[in-house]
């Protein structure tokens, strides 16, 4: 069971991750919108990120808030929705976090090195 | 106003079921008014409860039509559908009989809340100087008013879905302490209020603000406590 301290500290730590993704998630679209216009191929992508450090810090960033923040939120879905127990759920919740953080970064390091 | 009003009553317990009553239709009726005319001339065994017949003591509330009421203050013709109206005990909290529920849960989360005041001064002190338009004064303000109906908690998907919310009663009432000048017991209070048991589990649906009887917003006074407690955690209070 997570004190009640952890609890709350939690519901800001995705409150936060909310806003940062906000952010993320906009910028991403508007720059899929705006770079595939005329059409756009894997090596023409991977060009323009390979060895580019903004765009690998920005997705970084967004990685590490989807792994704060869908977690957080699956397990609530859980416990309320699917009547799973609190240790049961945050442990799954874990795990995909753990996943998250993986599969993002790997995904980051794919298109930077 | 001819027509008969024809109320299903929920009957039983848990597992019991609707009865249909016929009653006669009056000018400015209310719902209670049609419990008791059902309990006074077709079925005295029909058990309900209520006081003050003018909404002040909370103890009528019902579930009219799927919707949370306090029945002294619902006139049927605004909740009718047609000539029917169905009447039921409140949503998330066990039934004793018929429309009377067991609302010590609904209570003992109040206590659970640190909802009681905890003050330092005897009667030997002065009284305490509260300026009345202070926003701590302004915010308490708000939400005191509450009668302890349940309508609120009945209204509440999250009671529902976690049995150890308190519910937005309670935390309202908390609010309403923490804003309390004279009060020392915040920082257990905060504590008590904090976590998936407490504000931090609502969803900011707003279903206790849209039928609160009072038109108090328990909404507005849990997300003070979310501000409060954040506060608290940042100074390491918490």
């Amino acid at each position: 069971m997570i004190n009640v301290v952890t609890q709350a500290k939690l519901w800001y730590w995705q409150r936060l991750s909310a806003m940062v993704l906000a952010l993320c998630v906009v910028s991403h679209l508007a720059m899929i919108v705006y770079a595939s216009r005329g059409g756009l191929t894997a090596a023409e992508i991977l060009a323009r990120t390979r060895g580019n450090a903004p765009f690998a810090a920005f997705y970084s960033v967004f990685v590490a808030a989807c792994a704060i923040h869908v977690p957080i939120g699956l397990k609530s879905i859980a416990v309320e929705w699917l009547r799973w127990r609190e240790r049961s759920a945050s442990i799954a919740a874990a795990i995909i976090a753990l996943a998250l953080l993986v599969m993002g970064f790997r995904a980051v390091y794919a298109i930077f090195v | 106003m001819n027509e008969p009003l024809y109320a299903a009553i929920w009957r039983g317990k848990a597992n019991g079921s609707f009865s249909t009553y016929e009653v006669p239709r009056h000018e400015s009726q209310t719902v209670l008014d049609v419990v008791t005319y059902v309990q006074r001339h077709l079925d005295p065994t029909l058990a309900y409860r209520y006081a003050c017949r003018v909404g002040m003591c909370g103890s009528c509330a019902m579930s009219v039509n799927g919707t949370p009421r306090w029945t002294c203050r619902t006139h049927v013709a605004k909740v009718a559908r047609g000539n029917t109206v169905r009447i039921a005990p409140l949503a998330h909290l066990p039934i004793i009989r018929d429309l009377v529920t067991d609302m010590r849960e609904f209570f003992d989360k109040w206590t659970r809340a640190k909802g009681d005041f905890v003050g330092t001064r005897t009667r030997r002190d002065d009284l305490a100087r509260v300026a009345p338009n202070s926003p701590e004064r302004t915010a308490a303000d708000a939400g005191v008013e509450c009668i302890g109906c349940g309508v609120c908690y009945a209204a509440c998907d999250v009671v529902g879905w976690r049995a150890d919310f308190l519910g937005p009663a309670a935390l309202n009432r908390a609010w309403t302490l923490v804003n309390d000048a004279r009060d020392v017991g915040g920082r257990i209070r905060l504590r008590a209020v904090a976590g998936d048991a407490g504000c931090h589990a609502c969803h900011t649906q707003g279903s206790c603000t849209q039928w609160c009887p009072k038109q108090l917003a328990p909404t507005a006074a849990i997300a003070g406590l979310k501000r409060a407690t954040a506060k608290a955690a940042v100074r390491g209070e918490l």
